[in-house]
């Protein structure tokens, strides 16, 4: 009986973050964003040889077998390197939607892909978790898509896609159409939006498996801007060790200390949070919707004040785009909004208690 | 990460539900009838002093988090008291565990956890607060006596106690820390006054103690001569695990709950609030933290790992969310919440209000919050002191 990671997932840690200070440099990132590339092959070969895009999927199809905890300590690390990688789509949630609804033919067809990195999936569900913008959202008749889905992710290059409709159900669509890049603050996560007419899918089986995915990315989006929190929390002790005026350094001025302390003392319980967040998804799953909607929750407000925060340690160079600390800045903003931002993401644990409107 | 429910875990809460329930006559509304004889009872069936060697008076259980989770969860369920929390429980008891003498933990431990000796808390002075080791009350050696005299300040619980652990100058020559000793004196020594201090609830949670030439024997030093700033250290480990108490916290946040669902503002109820109804989502998204923070600090207290920030930043963080949720539940209450004393509109007795107005200076009281932020920054992050002003 431990709260505590196993010696296996300290290891998980260990070399995925190892491997992104190689793969994942500042550099790295700030050429992805600079060209707006469409995704990082790279990077993702990278992970591929830790395992890591098939971290989820059963052994049988390849993969690791591991559970959202693995996942989302896997997440915390990419989240601290601001790593342009197709982990939420094409490693959390996809082949989740296939495990849990798709037939044996289809996960025999399109795990291994995904497991060994060679295919990438996009995931099309903003509108069916967070609500309809713009006009989106996809009609599903006689085993075709339209409508169009905004806010997609991995979208770009994906040879697969799961849709949700404006029901709820899930599709598989086997033969993307073009994906148009949507800009966004975060240059270092691509967003896409997808127009379907007509479009050939397969319905996946099963009710629930849209809660599912949605508790999932909820938790990895949580675990991701916990690590983007403790990379600024890291930098602005950093710099607030070396960095001298009036003759000594600032984080000896208590002005300066106190803004890392608060820091630290929202970050340190809420990792508690994500990972009891992430280990009740796979064993505690009466409690998953409540734990992943505050996991998502709180850390969109406490990663909002750690970004503001370091920021402001940093002082002017702080905004600097040479510096660079703005992408986690962006990507903790990012994290925020998608699939819901935390009011409504909280309407949502409020409703799974029943304190709404009983 | 481990908390699999074994069937062993599914007896042992069918065990502790069996025992809430066999024993209901002899709590209500979340106290106990007679607090003694239920601290008692706690020890016994270990819920209480659960993993203090026999030897001691406790219980001798083997650390276990899920057993204390379960424990916890099936008293809050059940709205039954815990054991008693006071400071020689919570803070002296695992004090002398630590740097007592074996004559000394064989003497205390076991009746302060029955609730038989009261203990406070002689640290701050009128002159020594956040800057505690400026502390002047000064004993001086006489015999095999100590004789103290000087006066503390924001003692609680000075009038209930029987006994004070109290630090004082022994080494005047020596440096600030190194002149401290940590001591054990009896209340009723002759010498002692105590005035009680009337806070802003209206109550006197505080007093003020004076020591006019009081003895108390050496052999009454915890820690060695000189020693006491490690020991102070020590209590003071304790005691920002026991003010920021996850348990405790969350008890409260369910009795907000309630209080939110049952309460009703012109036929609805406040829980269908939108606004209100979010911010206590937020207050149970931060408490759900700290009770997670919580069993990871049980974990590495078993282990042996250690605790690091997930421990350093519990008073801070579990104080102050305490104010705010008594701050919520004074919200939802509206002008119910400004009721006081006494009165047939008066909700919960004015916990809610006095909650509100204590739990204020429970962020100040046991290391201000700006001195738990000097804490966390300079032991947890490593960030510089701050530089000590010119001697002038």
């Amino acid at each position: 009986m431990r709260f505590a990671l196993s010696e296996d997932q300290k290891l998980l840690v260990d070399s995925v973050g190892k491997a992104l200070a190689a793969l994942s440099p500042l550099e790295r990132v700030r050429r992805f964003a600079d060209r707006r590339e469409a995704t990082a092959p790279d990077l993702w070969a990278g992970l591929a040889e830790l395992g890591l895009p098939g971290l989820l999927i059963p052994e049988a199809y390849g993969g690791l077998g591991l559970g959202l905890l693995e996942a989302a300590l896997a997440a915390e690390a990419l989240g601290a390197a601001v790593a342009p990688s197709p982990f939420l789509g094409t490693a959390v949630l996809a082949p989740l939607a296939l495990t849990l609804a798709g037939s044996e033919a289809q996960k025999a067809k399109w795990l291994p892909k995904l497991a060994s990195g060679e295919a990438l999936a996009g995931v099309a569900i903003a509108e069916a978790v967070a609500g309809s913008r713009d006009g989106a959202g996809i009609e599903a008749a006689d085993g075709k898509l339209s409508g169009k889905a905004l806010f997609v992710l991995d979208g770009l290059a994906a040879d697969l896609l799961i849709v949700a409709d404006r029901r709820g159900g899930l599709h598989l669509v086997e033969t993307p159409p073009k994906a148009t890049p949507m800009d966004s603050i975060d240059a270092t996560r691509r967003l896409s939006e997808i127009e379907f007419r007509d479009t050939p899918a397969t319905p996946l089986a099963s009710n629930s498996a849209l809660e599912r995915l949605r508790d999932a990315a909820w938790v990895i989006l949580a675990a991701e801007t916990l690590g983007a929190g403790q990379a600024m929390l890291d930098k602005a002790v950093a710099y607030a060790k070396e960095r001298r005026q009036f003759g000594r350094v600032i984080g000896s001025f208590q002005a300066v200390k106190h803004l890392c302390a608060e820091m630290a003392a929202e970050l340190e319980p809420a990792r508690a949070l994500v990972w009891y967040a992430a280990y009740a998804f796979d064993h505690a799953p009466e409690e998953s919707t409540v734990l992943a909607a505050h996991a998502k929750a709180h850390l969109s407000e406490i990663g909002r004040f750690v970004a503001r925060t370091s920021t402001e340690v940093h002082g002017g160079i702080g905004m600097t785009d040479l510096l660079g600390l703005h992408y986690w800045f962006k990507r903790i903003g990012q994290n925020r909004q998608l699939l819901g931002g935390p009011e409504r993401v909280r309407e949502i644990a409020a409703r799974a208690q029943g304190l709404v409107g009983a | 990460m481990d908390l699999t429910l074994t069937p062993e875990m599914a007896d042992f809460r069918e065990e502790v539900r069996a025992f809430l329930i066999a024993h209901r006559a002899e709590y209500e509304a979340g106290q106990p009838k007679d607090a003694r004889a239920w601290q008692r009872r706690l020890i016994e069936a270990g819920y209480a002093a659960r993993t203090i060697p026999k030897e001691y008076g406790g219980y001798g259980a083997e650390p276990d988090v899920l057993k204390a989770r379960i424990i916890a969860e099936e008293f809050i369920a059940a709205n039954a008291p815990r054991g008693m929390a006071g400071q020689g429980i919570s803070m002296l008891a695992p004090t002398l565990l630590e740097v007592g003498s074996e004559e000394q933990k064989r003497r205390w431990i076991a009746p302060t956890l029955r609730g038989e000796i009261i203990w406070c808390q002689g640290y701050s002075e009128p002159g020594a607060g956040s800057d505690l080791a400026s502390l002047s009350t000064k004993a001086v050696e006489d015999g095999d006596d100590f004789v103290i005299s000087g006066s503390k300040i924001w003692t609680s619980t000075a009038h209930l106690a029987q006994m004070m652990f109290c630090l004082v100058r022994t080494e005047p020559e020596a440096a600030k820390h190194e002149g401290i000793s940590y001591v054990l004196i009896p209340m009723d020594a002759p010498g002692i006054e105590v005035r009680p201090l009337k806070t802003m609830t209206g109550q006197a949670e505080f007093n003020e103690v004076f020591f006019t030439d009081v003895r108390v024997p050496q052999a009454n030093v915890v820690g060695g001569r000189g020693r006491g700033w490690f020991v102070a250290n020590t209590t003071l480990k304790h005691e920002r695990g026991m003010l920021g108490d996850p348990n405790a916290t969350e008890a409260r946040l369910g009795q907000l709950i309630e209080l939110m669902k049952t309460e009703r503002v012109g036929g609805e109820r406040i829980v269908d609030n939108p606004v209100l109804r979010d911010r206590l989502m937020q207050l149970q998204a931060r408490v759900f933290a700290m009770r997670f923070n919580g069993l990871r600090l049980l974990t590495s207290a078993i282990t042996g790992e250690p605790a690091g920030l997930a421990g350093l930043v519990v008073k801070l963080q579990g104080c102050e969310l305490n104010h705010q949720i008594a701050a919520l539940a004074i919200d939802a209450l509206g002008e119910l919440g400004i009721l006081y004393h006494d009165g047939p509109h008066l909700r919960a007795k004015g916990t809610w209000q006095r909650s509100y107005m204590f739990d204020l200076g429970l962020i100040i009281g046991g290391g201000t919050a700006q001195i738990q932020k000097n804490i966390i920054a300079e032991r947890g992050l490593g960030l510089p002191r701050e530089p000590s002003p010119a001697k002038v």
